[in-house]
Order: structure tokens, then C-alpha cells, then sequence
């Protein structure tokens, strides 16, 4: 009885340390990896922020308005952000490339997944970031444009005009990613529409009055220059 | 050389059949059978009156008329205009017409007649503006003088105008122009102008005729190419101006028209305009300026109110264009009473100064940077108004005279700003 006791758990002991001894050299080199990928990050974070700083990417992240986003939610500098982003990004590549040494069954597939999940999520924030240069422009255009024809309200209808491409973007970026593809679009759909709904009950019922001011105060201009000169600036 | 794919072979066979000629008199057109014919009969009877030994044509490019403006132009028969002044020419005064296009572009009609004057290697070349009744024969002669008699390169032209009429002109491009390059053109945004072969052959195979550039009109960056070249420049007067349809465009479009193309010409001229540090009269035939005084009823209060509303609702984007000084000045002046409220030329010539540097830096879209001026500009003029309300048209002429100087007075503040000191 003793003696067969004795023999498992020496043979329980021996495939622990078999095991383990098979082990051991994948964890090393898996720690390796590790290492020498977090120094590979560290060195593309520090080129990627010169890069970046070179070619002033904060300015540009300023026009696109993304700057300010970043600011409101007391992230660091679009330059910072991206190569911190990048460092990661790389970082945790290898640390998934380390651990698919291990031969572990279970994760490699999830190694496979983020993998093929990375230039989604590239391609993603690439949107992510035009979009928001795009709704920046447009924005402005809509506010110069209101401003020089002294339209009513112009800062709303820059900030409507912002919202309605900033909402597309998400959905474009939701979908890239994948993420709950059918909500999103549902979701756009819906504020879309809302926003379309909002904006004719707010002219035709809620801003009937602002409404009549500004076609009476078109119409009566009209009439007005009709009286008045209008010395040309050429 | 002129890039013979922009003629159509049609038109190539119209000049070989003119030749070489001395004189080439363009006229761009789009549906002004109207109001071309005046004009067509001065530019004969300048012609054969002042230069009847020399060979010229009259060059119609269209753009795409749809009332018979050429045949209008090529109708027109020299025979009774002899009758009338007695004068005939000793040569054929040729009048040939192209369509550049089915829509008017002033770029694509100035590129047809530059082309044109290089192939047929005119000596002397102007251009007339189809709507203008007023111009006389007397006035073609004046343009086409200076450049074939007396070796000018650049002809302007001086117009009698209201003293309220062209405040974008006499507030911003004449003093502009006059501070940076140095001459004191009073209109450097012409629709009639006279230029030498040279010139014309200079700017034909330098300036921008891409896509991009066809909307934009060129008449403004040949002012500057005669001014940055070093080449010599006069002024001629042509009597009252004629209304025309440029001068009926919106305010905003006006703005992209001029300033943002002056503004875009600072960038490749910036080693000629910075090293000039005074302005020096050009010669002129005729008075320098005629301004009327007649009353006229405009409605200063919109101004006023469109230039308060701008600067509080633009806040955001001329954030990024001028300096936290002059945008808090522009804040408080929009916070103004009407009585109160006076745009002073100091302000306004540090305002324009920071959005050419800011242009030139593109802290944003060119074209966004030149629709932000606009309520400033609004701001200007009704400062201009009322400090002009009963002025006589001397005393406009030396508020003018002193804004310039402070244009001038400014040039170093635009230097630190275009070379990032400020």
C-alpha cells in the first residue's frame, strides 16, 4: 500500500517535473520575446513620436478637430496618443507571438483571431481619424457659409452638419470592426432620421415664428435693395 | 512657346491666315451681343485712327454665347466707322472669334488670348471688356500706346468711380499691392489692361491653368508677375467705368477672386516683395484718381451687425488665424455700439496681415481662411462709410492716401509674421 502510494507520487511528481522541463525552455523563450518585443515597441514608439512631431501631427489633428475631442476627455496629444497606441499594439503582437510558443491548444486560436484582427482595426482608425477631418471641414464650410448669408443660428447648423458626418463615421468604424454591425446601423438609421424629423419640427412648429422672421427678413431685403444702392466692392 | 492644344485647329487656321500682327486686341465674351458693339467700334476706330500702319486683329474668345455674340463681333464693318472718323488703315485689321468652351472662364479666356498673341507674336497686346460702353477710341489708343510706342510692359487702367464704389480695392488690394511690390497701381484687379508680348508669353508658360485654377480669375496675378518681374508699368485713365457683371458677384466670391488670389501670388513672390521697403508713383496718363461724391443710400447697420455676428459666431476659426490681440481687439469693437463703433486702419491692416501670413502657413483650407476676411471686411467698410460720409473726393483720396501709408508702415509686422517671428 506504502509502496504503491510512494510509486504514483513519484511518478505524479516525475510528469510534473517532465512537463515542466518541457516547459521551461518554451517559457524562456516566450520571455524572451517578450523582452525583445517590448524593446522593438519602445523603439517604434520613440521613432513613430519623432515622426509624428516632425510632421506636425498634432497641427493637423488640431484642424481635424480631434485634438479637442482629446482635450474634453483628458487623453494626451494626438502625437502621444498614437505612438502609446502603437507601442501597445506591437507590444502586446508579441507577447501573443510568446505565447503561442507555449503550444498551449486553447489560445492559439485567439492569437490567430488578433492577428487577423489587426488591420481591421487599422483600417478603423484611419476612418476614424479622415472622418473626423472630413466633419471638421464640413463643419467650417457650413459655419463661413451661414456666417457671410447671415443665416439664423450658424453655429447650430455647423454643429448639426458635424454631428450627422461624426454619426456616419461611428457606423463606419462599428462596422469595419465588426462590432454589433446591425445595431449600428440601426442606431444610424434612427438618429439620422431623428435629427431629419427634429430639424422639421423645430422650422415648421417649434420655429414657425424664426421661420416667418427670416423669410419676412429675406423677402424684405429684397425689397429693400431694391431702394438702396449697393456699391460694388470691385 | 504656346501650347497649341488648348486652339482648336480651326482657330490655328484663322491665325496662320492673320500672320504675324503688332497689335492684338482681345475680347472675351459671354452673351454680351448687348453691349459688345460700343465697344468694338472704339477698339476699330483706336486702331485705325492711332495705329493705321500697323497690323492687328481683334480677337474674340467666347465662352460659349448663346445670343450670336461673335457674329455680333465679326459682323461688325469697319467701312462705316471710316466714314465717320475719315481715317483708314493701310493694313487688313483682322477680327477673328474661338470658342474656348461652353462656359465662361475668365482663366480659359485670358490663356486662348495669350496663346493667340504668342503664336501671331504681337508686339502689343490689350484686353477689353465687352460690357464697357464708355471706353473710347481714344482710351484703346491710350492702352496700346504706352506698351508699342514706349516700351511698357504693363498697361492699368484708372477709372472715375463713385467714392464709395470698389471699397474692397481702395481698402485692401491697392494698398496691399502698394506696400508689398513697391508701385502704386490704383487697380490691380482689371478687366482692361494692356500688356507686352514679352509679358504675355512670360505668364503664359508660368501661370497655374490647371483644373484646379480655372475658376480663379488670372487678371490680378499678372498685376503682381508685372510687378514682381521688374517690369515696366503704367497707368492710363479710362474715363467712368461701365457697370460690368464681374463687379455684380457676390461679396464672398469677389473675395476668392482677389484677395485670395493676391494672397496666393505673396508665396512665389515673397524674395522681390520683402526686400522693398518704400512705394513709388507709377507714370499715368491722365488724373491718378476721380472720384464722384453724388449721395447714395446704403445700409450701414447690416454691415455693422454682419460684422459683430462674424466676429462672435467665427470666434473658433479666427482663433486660428490671428494673434489673441487683435482677435480680443476685434471682439471688443464687436461689442460696439453703431455710434461707437470705428474699425481704425491700424487694426484693420494688422487683421489683413494675419490672415495672409495664416494663408501663407495654411492653418486651414486657403479658401476658408479668404470666406473668414469677409466680415471683416464688412467691419472696414462701414468704418470707411461713415468716416467718408461727407468727405469731399479730395479728402477721400488722402484717407486712402493714409491708409496705404499705414499698410506700408505695417510691411516689417507682415516680414515677422510670414518668417514665423511673431
Amino acid at each position: 500500500m506504502r509502496d504503491i502510494i510512494v510509486g504514483e507520487l513519484t511518478q505524479a511528481a516525475q510528469e510534473i517535473f517532465r512537463d515542466f522541463a518541457h516547459l521551461l525552455p518554451r517559457l524562456i523563450v516566450m520571455l524572451v520575446i517578450v523582452f525583445v518585443g517590448w524593446l522593438i515597441a519602445y523603439v517604434i514608439r520613440a521613432i513613430l513620436r519623432s515622426i509624428l512631431q516632425f510632421a506636425k501631427f498634432d497641427r493637423l489633428s488640431e484642424r481635424a478637430g480631434a485634438s479637442q475631442l482629446l482635450t474634453h476627455a483628458a487623453l494626451p496629444t494626438p502625437t502621444e496618443l498614437v505612438s502609446r497606441f502603437v507601442f501597445w499594439i506591437a507590444w502586446i503582437g508579441f507577447i501573443m507571438l510568446g505565447i503561442s510558443v507555449l503550444g498551449i491548444g486553447g489560445l492559439q486560436e485567439h492569437v490567430e483571431r488578433f492577428f487577423f484582427f489587426l488591420p481591421r482595426l487599422f483600417v478603423a482608425l484611419l476612418i476614424l481619424f479622415f472622418g473626423l477631418l472630413i466633419a471638421s471641414f464640413f463643419a467650417r464650410a457650413v459655419l463661413l457659409a451661414s456666417v457671410n448669408a447671415n443665416f439664423p443660428s450658424p453655429r447650430l447648423l455647423s454643429i448639426s452638419a458635424r454631428t450627422i458626418i461624426i454619426i456616419f463615421v461611428l457606423s463606419m468604424v462599428s462596422e469595419e470592426l465588426g462590432v454589433a454591425d446591425q445595431t449600428v446601423i440601426l442606431a444610424f438609421g434612427i438618429a439620422f432620421g431623428a435629427v431629419m424629423l427634429g430639424l422639421s419640427i423645430a422650422f415648421g412648429i417649434g420655429g414657425k415664428d424664426l421661420a416667418q422672421q427670416f423669410l419676412e427678413n429675406r423677402f424684405l431685403r429684397e425689397r429693400r435693395t431694391e431702394k438702396e444702392d449697393e456699391p460694388s466692392p470691385l | 512657346m504656346a501650347d497649341e492644344s488648348i486652339l482648336s485647329d480651326d482657330f490655328i487656321r484663322q491665325l496662320i491666315d492673320v500672320g504675324e500682327v503688332d497689335i492684338l486686341v482681345g475680347v472675351p465674351t459671354h452673351n454680351d451681343a448687348k453691349t459688345v458693339e460700343p465697344a468694338i467700334r472704339a477698339i476699330q476706330e483706336g486702331i485705325v485712327k492711332t495705329f493705321p500702319r500697323e497690323r492687328a486683329v481683334i480677337l474674340n474668345a467666347d465662352g460659349g454665347s448663346n445670343d450670336g455674340t461673335p457674329d455680333v463681333i465679326m459682323g461688325a464693318s469697319i467701312d462705316e466707322q471710316h466714314r465717320s472718323f475719315n481715317g483708314y488703315t493701310l493694313r487688313t485689321l483682322h477680327a477673328i472669334s474661338t470658342r474656348y468652351g461652353n462656359n465662361p472662364s475668365s482663366a480659359a479666356a485670358l490663356r486662348t488670348i495669350l496663346a493667340a498673341a504668342e503664336l501671331l507674336r504681337a508686339k502689343a497686346c490689350t484686353v477689353i471688356c465687352p460690357e464697357s460702353a464708355n471706353i473710347e477710341a481714344e482710351g484703346v489708343a491710350n492702352l496700346l500706346r504706352p506698351i508699342y510706342c514706349d516700351h511698357f510692359d504693363f498697361v492699368a487702367p484708372i477709372y472715375r468711380r463713385h467714392k464709395f464704389e470698389g471699397v474692397l480695392l481702395t481698402n485692401l488690394l491697392y494698398p496691399m499691392t502698394r506696400a508689398l511690390f513697391g508701385q502704386r497701381v490704383r487697380e490691380p484687379y482689371a478687366s482692361e489692361f494692356a500688356f507686352s508680348g514679352r509679358l504675355g508669353s512670360q505668364f503664359l508658360n508660368r501661370h497655374q491653368w490647371s483644373e484646379e485654377f480655372k475658376d480663379y480669375d488670372p487678371e490680378l496675378e499678372l498685376t503682381v508677375t508685372a510687378l514682381s518681374d521688374g517690369c515696366r508699368v503704367c497707368q492710363t485713365f479710362l474715363g467712368t467705368r461701365s457697370p460690368t457683371k464681374r463687379q455684380a458677384r457676390d461679396l464672398v466670391d469677389a473675395m476668392r477672386q482677389t484677395v485670395g488670389v493676391l494672397f496666393s501670388a505673396l508665396d512665389g513672390t515673397f524674395p522681390m516683395w520683402s526686400a522693398k521697403t518704400a512705394s513709388q508713383p507709377v507714370p499715368t496718363k491722365g488724373p491718378e484718381f476721380e472720384l464722384s461724391v453724388d449721395p447714395l443710400r446704403i445700409n450701414r447697420k447690416q454691415l455693422k451687425e454682419m460684422f459683430s455676428a462674424g466676429v462672435i459666431e467665427l470666434e473658433s476659426v479666427l482663433k486660428s488665424i490671428l494673434s489673441s490681440g487683435t482677435l480680443s481687439e476685434l471682439q471688443q469693437l464687436a461689442k460696439a455700439d453703431e455710434d461707437q463703433f470705428r474699425f481704425h486702419a491700424e487694426l484693420w491692416v494688422k487683421s489683413v496681415y494675419e490672415f495672409a501670413a495664416s494663408y501663407h502657413k495654411a492653418v486651414m483650407s486657403r479658401d476658408h481662411i479668404v470666406q473668414a476676411l469677409v466680415p471683416l471686411y464688412r467691419g472696414r467698410m462701414f468704418t470707411f462709410l461713415v468716416e467718408n460720409r461727407t468727405a469731399s473726393a479730395a479728402e477721400v483720396g488722402n484717407n486712402i492716401e493714409s491708409l496705404c501709408l499705414e499698410f506700408e508702415r505695417l510691411k516689417p509686422y507682415l516680414l515677422e509674421l510670414w518668417n514665423g517671428r511673431k
